[in-house]
């Protein structure tokens, strides 16, 4: 019986990282549903990326205050998370605060004193995300996609985040022997005396609930990033990585398209001939994109990095302006429907079977596609490099490429292009008229 | 109005078996638009008092495929993409510069990819490196003093990271430069990019121009300033819709340069 809990304790983390595992091979089976994309290229600018961008937090404080805060339980979650490594350790070989057996003491107190320092920034923080959302309620926070689940998803992360700092310190407030050693509890000493009434043995219960709690804890906010937009804090790494290097402004070329416009430009290619062998299949089944499968791996990735601040959103023109496009939506739409898409090859068995919806219409609507600028305004202002302009334009690609469903004015427009070389009925020999007029 | 402006195409410099210095890519608006092609003209004045030795391709020039790319039709779009280049190539341009930043900013970056590898910049940058190298020279004149703020077109700022070339050379009118509250990198669109300059907005509840003259207008100007013709037309709409063309005025970099030289 003496080695119960060291049993549990390890029972509780093969279960608890055991079936984050499985969700993080789920995870990536889904984001490699989509179309490959060659991102191999200039890997010394991707790591330098993610350097700034993801572990420097570059983009987040373009913003002050959230950028401030955020950097504080960013830096919070790191450090504090060093003190996990102890609790494993303890709760694995039953020993009690190792850290303190094997650093010198003035280490060690160091390394615990700024953790409970860290831990009352970050409750600070968290408190000051939680009236943003709810009690100041900013305008990005309360548009319609945040209605429902991810409204409460965005306060349950906030509350598992209050839990975990407070069971911290009441596990060092409440550790005699911790508190005997009076080096590193600088803030634990201050709610240590609200316990003093209670016998050595109520204290003893009260810190080994709240070491079980707290451990517990953190593993189940684990197992919780897979079904939250709280994702952000592994996959922020990645998607910086394989971020777009190129200008804002360069759209990919298709490059069956421009097969099969050297092909129709090659005067020694003859009209009637038969395509040769294997022509058919270098054609790509379909242009754009109408569902998940076929965007690219890293427009999926992005829609699992979402964190859904609602930057994007807020600079959007189109949204400013009232209109239905928010770009903070359509990667939440892409996410979601991956997520369909992925249940449905869960239920069948490894296979995907047609449920008869797809990203286009039943997600994402026309209406949001077309109020699209392609300003660039979204894709600046994300803090982990997502791009939802390159979705909206893979989409707007499937819309006119295969179904001829663009607005009758851009039809219009592109028939003039083709007739006369302009987006306007004019002839092009007049083009020079501008000189003598 | 019969100036006279010295606008040599590609074919008449091939003809004298000559290479201009640079090749000047109009585009359609400023072909074809009415405001636009003040634009045109004012910019061929800097360049004919400057002697810079220009060509454009007058009738040969076709779109570049810009407003089909944004749609979605990147068929018309490398369609045109292949064709201009094809052009471009035959006359061995080495160098291009235009004053439309959608222009500037297909040909810079999509077309490479299919072949045409140019040196491409905007008309404002090439107009600071003229005043960088002594081959311009600005002065103030009537400009000195005035109010004058920047509207960043998107596809020249955060497509192409060029938000001081237009800025530098506004300083140089001795102008009081008045940044918007949106500005260079979260500059806000005047609502024409992505082909929507060629359909109605969707519904909403403002007009993205009209909103943008209000941030505009916000800094209280006398000269909205723009480098690309159709922001140009979107912030000159806007200004009409607020009933603000006797005191604001919306003018292109090329027109403030050209006007301050008093061309």
């Amino acid at each position: 019986m003496e080695y119960l809990p060291n049993i549990l304790f390890a029972i509780a983390l093969v279960l608890g990282i055991g079936y984050f595992a499985n969700n993080v091979r789920k995870l990536i089976r889904n984001i490699k549903l989509g179309k490959d994309v060659d991102v191999s290229d200039n890997k010394p600018q991707r790591w330098k990326n993610m350097a700034y961008i993801a572990l420097g937090q570059s983009k987040m404080v373009k913003r002050p205050i959230a950028g401030f805060l955020h950097v504080i339980v960013y830096i919070g979650f790191v450090i504090i998370n060093i003190e996990v490594l102890e609790i494993i350790i303890d709760g694995l070989f039953g020993t009690h605060r190792i850290g303190h057996q094997v650093l010198p003491e003035s280490i060690y107190g160091f390394l615990i004193g700024s953790f409970e320092i860290l831990a009352v920034l970050v409750l600070v923080a968290v408190i000051i995300f939680w009236l943003r959302r709810n009690v100041i309620k900013l305008k990005r926070f309360m548009k319609d996609e945040m209605k429902g689940w991810p409204k409460s998803d965005g306060n349950i992360i906030l509350y598992f985040e209050v839990v975990l700092m407070c069971l911290f310190l009441v596990m060092n407030a409440t550790d005699t022997v911790f508190q005997g050693y009076n080096s590193g509890n600088i803030i634990s000493q201050f709610i240590a005396p609200w316990f003093d009434g209670f016998s050595e043995a109520t204290l003893h219960t009260i810190e080994r609930t709240a070491w079980w709690l707290h451990i517990i804890g953190i593993l189940v906010f684990l197992n919780y990033l897979y079904f939250s937009k709280h994702l952000h804090i592994l996959l922020a790494f990645p998607n910086t990585y394989y971020g777009k290097l190129t200008p804002q402004g360069q759209f990919t070329n298709n490059e069956a398209v421009t097969k099969e416009v050297k092909l129709m430009m090659d005067p020694n290619v003859d009209p009637f001939a038969a395509p040769p062998e294997g022509a058919e299949a270098a054609m790509p089944e379909k242009f754009g994109a109408s569902d998940v499968q076929d965007l690219s791996w890293v427009n999926l990735l992005n829609a699992y990095t979402c964190t859904e601040c609602g930057r994007c959103t807020s600079e959007c023109p189109a949204n400013q302006t009232g209109k239905k496009l928010s770009p903070r939506k359509i990667m939440m739409d892409t996410r979601d429907r991956l997520e369909e898409v992925g249940k449905n090859i869960d239920a069948n068995k490894g296979t995907f079977v047609d449920d008869g919806k797809q990203l286009l219409d039943n997600y994402i609507t026309r209406e949001e596609l077309w109020a699209c600028t392609s300003c660039n305004a979204c894709v600046e202002a994300c803090p982990v490099s997502i791009d939802p302009l390159n979705i909206i334009m893979e989409m707007r690609r499937y819309l006119v490429m295969e179904q001829s469903a663009a607005p009758t004015e851009l039809n219009n427009m592109m028939t003039n292009i083709e007739n006369n070389g302009a987006p306007w009925p004019y002839n092009q020999m007049d083009r020079l008229n501008w000189k003598n007029e | 109005m019969s100036e006279q402006l010295t606008v040599p195409t590609m074919a008449e410099f091939m003809a004298q078996g000559k290479q201009p210095e640079v090749l000047f890519w109009v585009g359609c608006a400023g072909s074809f638009d009415d405001r636009a092609k003040k634009i045109t003209k004012a910019f061929v004045r800097i360049l004919n008092k400057a002697n810079i030795d220009f060509a454009v391709l007058g009738a040969e020039e076709s779109c570049t495929g810009d407003p089909a790319k944004r749609s979605g039709n990147e068929f018309l779009f490398q369609m045109q993409a292949v064709t201009n280049i094809e052009v471009l190539n035959a006359y061995e341009v080495k160098k291009i510069v235009t004053a439309c930043p959608h222009c500037f900013n297909t040909l810079k970056n999509e077309y490479p990819g299919l072949g045409g590898n140019y040196d491409v910049v905007h008309h404002t940058q090439f107009l600071k490196g003229l005043l960088d190298d002594g081959r311009m020279t600005i002065e103030g004149g009537q400009f000195k003093g005035k109010r004058i703020t920047f509207h960043d077109p998107c596809y020249l700022g955060r497509a192409n990271n060029v938000y001081e070339a237009p800025r530098d050379l506004i300083r140089k009118l001795d102008a009081e430069l008045v940044e918007m509250k949106s500005c260079k990198s979260r500059g806000l669109c005047c609502g024409a990019g992505g082909a929507q300059m060629f359909k109605e907005p969707e519904k909403g509840n403002k007009d993205i121009n009209i909103e943008r003259t209000e941030q505009a207008l916000d800094t209280k100007p006398q000269i909205i300033a723009a480098g690309c013709p159709f922001c140009n037309t979107m912030m000159t709409d806007g200004i009409k819709g607020k009933e603000k063309e006797g005191e604001v005025e919306v003018m292109d970099i090329a027109e403030l340069i050209a006007n301050a030289q008093d061309l």
